[in-house]
């Protein structure tokens, strides 16, 4: 039970004389906001963005988003109005680009889940200021994701006979496949990461919500001319009505709060053992094959791995640029960066374990086929994808060593960039060479994509911008109560001084949120 | 600020949700009921260029199934005779009638007659009546009670989820080979066709193929 500090000076024996001549060594931690940052500033810096005028480079980002985007729509309509045969996919590659995209898109998803849930658990505050980013990230990357299955099922339209419905037919799904345990897989995933990511908006929403009638004098105030008068009055009632729906009734009281905080830790407590099922269930698509270079057990820690890693390297791509966008330095600090880039550090040394791992099992384990798939896997007609991978993946994060390195956003946002290209050839080392190159030589083929491969793939980095445009113009881009709370010192409202052991027993007993201001900030 | 919206508001989710609930059962469980086989094919009954009487045929004339579906124990395909099987008889019994006209004219010009088939499976599905006839699923068990039809209609459904019953539980229908063309026969009793059904399942080692390739291939 925890002691008072009172209490815990009072039971305490006396000091010894010694200790009165020792001089703790302080270990300051890097404030997770920056520059002493009032409670204000932090609303007004992340309000805004969703309350000023759309900027122009905005419309820019959108409209080349969505023209990308026409190019899976285009794309995929082509795919179903002639078949599956206008992919790459032919003996003996039967998978192909689908389920590398598939692979890669969902890999990405995993450093949301990561952060918004196993950080959340092991109360690391500095997930704060990028949580919700990285969930909006998740739910967008599983969106990309589950087109690509989706539609090499052939006839889309039959798709939901993938998920157990009574039916009249009376069939059912294949139940050992563990294409089918995807299916649970990633529902689960995409349903959980959705909840958890609307209900921890809840708060940020009415916050907005109660900003709207200011916006909204501003607006029409400021309005050139009757007709965007007229839009403005129209825009921002419907920004009033969108606001408060969505922040469900919240009004910031502690039950309010009792309860958000009760289902964001249970939420966080589902999520955590989906950061590791997932990509695991991904990794038995392979894993429960026989096919030599997929048959192997290290498949599931190293698929978790490589997917953390290449949600940290996305993460990295999207935080930085905005990060210089909409000048978030002071909540999103240097300290954040490098915890970042020492996580895609450690996911990348895991990853340059696991491809060392394959190779000596595959001589150790003296399977001839074994040995063939990963010596051809580094020197065969696919070199060029391994060497690829290694250099992007094993390679470029070893940067991350440097403090020079991580202190260079530039360079940092590049090597996030080469994480992304060296996780996509992962999956494409992983999924063709197998194919390409399996027991029977008279059967070897080589797989190229197709002109419509390329297209759909291409056409979802455009959807995902889409989405991700619209999540930071509409949506509130930070969970501004978490992030409040931790700068100091109005994060600790009873403000305990900088005594080391002090400030330990009481911090215990602070509430993590500072409740009150919330939804009447301004 | 005063509240958007009043207090009755809360319950539209509710409502909604409650609504779509309602909307979507009634929408499965008519769909479930009216556009599936055993309601949008059983009692198909089109009028037939002649309208042959197989109560006749077989209860009064006691003909065997086979002597008309001749090819039914050694073919996929269970053949509607020609005009001759008809005549072979017909020749000498009811020469003159009128509502054997189409036979006989089909017999002078050699065209067959444009029966109307009622018994259809789809082309994506390989069915062979051989095999089934021979392991002792009786024609009853597909095309019901035929024996005791005046004209012949659809009587069972014919559906997937159909064909799967007698695919996972074969015991409960297969008979003996020598009562496979009775189509009146019956075990004794439930327990009797049970043991006698487990055994013939044992001894023939029948192992009905429930995956999609078994009959879709």
């Amino acid at each position: 039970m925890a002691l008072s500090a009172e209490e815990f000076q009072t039971v305490q024996a006396p000091k010894p004389e010694v200790l009165k001549k020792v001089d703790p060594v302080s270990l300051p931690q890097r404030p997770l906001v920056e520059n002493n940052r009032s409670f204000h500033y932090i609303t007004d810096l992340i309000c805004s963005i969703v309350e000023v005028k759309t900027p122009t480079w905005w419309w820019i980002a959108f409209t080349v988003a969505a023209l990308t985007a026409s190019f899976t729509l285009m794309g995929l309509t082509y795919l179903v109005s002639t078949g599956v045969g206008v992919w790459g996919l032919n003996n003996p590659v039967n998978w192909g680009w689908a389920i590398v995209n598939f692979v890669f898109w969902i890999g990405i998803g995993h450093a949301g889940t990561l952060i918004s849930a196993i950080l959340c658990l092991l109360k690391q505050s500095w997930r704060t200021s990028i949580n919700r980013a990285a969930e909006a990230m998740t739910i967008f990357a599983v969106v990309c994701a589950g087109i690509f299955p989706l539609f090499h099922v052939g006839r889309v339209w039959f798709a939901w006979w993938l998920f157990p419905l009574p039916n009249a037919n009376w069939i059912w799904p294949q139940f050992r496949s563990p294409l089918e345990w995807d299916v649970f897989a990633v529902s689960t995933y995409g349903t959980v990461s959705f909840l958890f990511w609307c209900m921890g908006m809840i708060p940020d929403f009415a916050t907005i919500r109660d900003r709207c009638g200011e916006v909204a004098k501003r607006r029409i105030e400021g309005a050139s001319g009757a007709v965007e008068k007229a839009f403005q009055i129209g825009y921002q009632k419907f920004r009033l009505y969108l606001y408060t729906i969505l922040s469900a009734g919240w009004r910031g009281s502690t039950n309010h709060w009792r309860n958000f905080e009760m289902a964001y830790l249970l939420l966080a407590g589902l999520c955590t053992p989906l950061v590791l099922s997932v990509h695991t269930i991904v990794s038995f698509d392979f894993a429960a094959s026989i096919l030599p270079g997929w048959h192997t057990t290290i498949f599931p820690p190293y698929f978790v791995a490589g997917a953390i890693f290449s949600g940290f390297g996305m993460v990295l791509t999207l935080m930085l640029p905005l990060r210089a966008l909409y000048g978030l330095h002071d909540l999103i600090t240097q300290a954040h960066i490098d915890n970042m880039c020492k996580i895609t550090l450690a996911t990348g040394s895991m990853v340059g374990y696991a491809y060392a791992m394959e190779f000596f099992i595959a001589w150790y384990g003296a399977n001839p086929y074994e040995g063939f798939a990963f010596v051809n896997r580094a020197f065969g007609q696919y070199s060029w994808a391994y060497w690829i991978m290694i250099s992007c993946n094993v390679i470029s994060p070893q940067l991350f060593w440097f403090k020079s390195v991580r202190d260079n956003a530039a360079l940092v946002w590049v090597i996030s960039i080469f994480v992304n290209v060296g996780m996509w050839f992962e999956r494409f080392v992983i999924t063709v060479t197998s194919l390409a190159n399996d027991f029977l030589p008279s059967s070897w083929g080589y797989y190229s994509p197709t002109m419509v491969d390329i297209f759909t793939y291409f056409g979802t980095f455009g959807l995902f911008s889409v989405l991700f445009l619209l999540f930071i113009r509409f949506l509130p881009l930070m969970a501004l109560s978490e992030v409040k709370a931790l700068s100091m010192p109005q994060g600790d409202p009873h403000y305990h001084g900088t005594d080391h052991r002090d400030s330990h027993t009481h911090k215990a007993k602070t509430p993590v949120h500072h409740h009150g201001e919330e939804g009447v900030d301004q | 600020m005063a509240n958007l919206f009043k207090k009755s508001v809360n319950l539209i989710p509710l409502k909604v949700i409650i609504a779509l609930a309602m909307t979507a059962s009634a929408v499965i469980a008519g769909v479930t009921y009216y556009f599936t086989p055993k309601y949008s094919r059983v009692g198909y009954q089109p009028t037939q260029p002649v309208a042959f009487d197989h109560s006749l045929h077989v209860e009064q004339v006691g003909m065997d199934c086979r002597y008309c579906h001749t090819y039914v124990d050694r073919s996929e395909h269970s053949n509607v005779p020609a005009t001759n099987t008809c005549m072979s008889c017909h020749s000498m019994v009811l020469t003159d009638s009128p509502q054997l006209a189409p036979i006989r004219e089909s017999y002078a010009t050699g065209e067959p007659v444009q029966w109307v088939k009622i018994h259809k499976t789809p082309d994506y599905v390989y069915f062979n009546h051989a095999a089934h006839v021979n392991r002792g699923i009786s024609c009853v068990e597909c095309h019901g009670q035929i024996n005791e039809m005046e004209v012949v209609y659809h009587a069972k459904s014919l559906s997937m989820a159909f064909c799967l019953e007698c695919h996972k539980n074969p015991e409960d229908y297969i008979r003996p080979l020598d009562k496979v063309y009775d189509l009146n026969w019956e075990a004794e009793s439930q327990q009797a066709q049970a043991r006698m059904g487990e055994d013939l399942v044992h001894q023939w080692n029948i192992n009905p193929p429930l995956s999609c390739s078994g009959c879709h291939r």
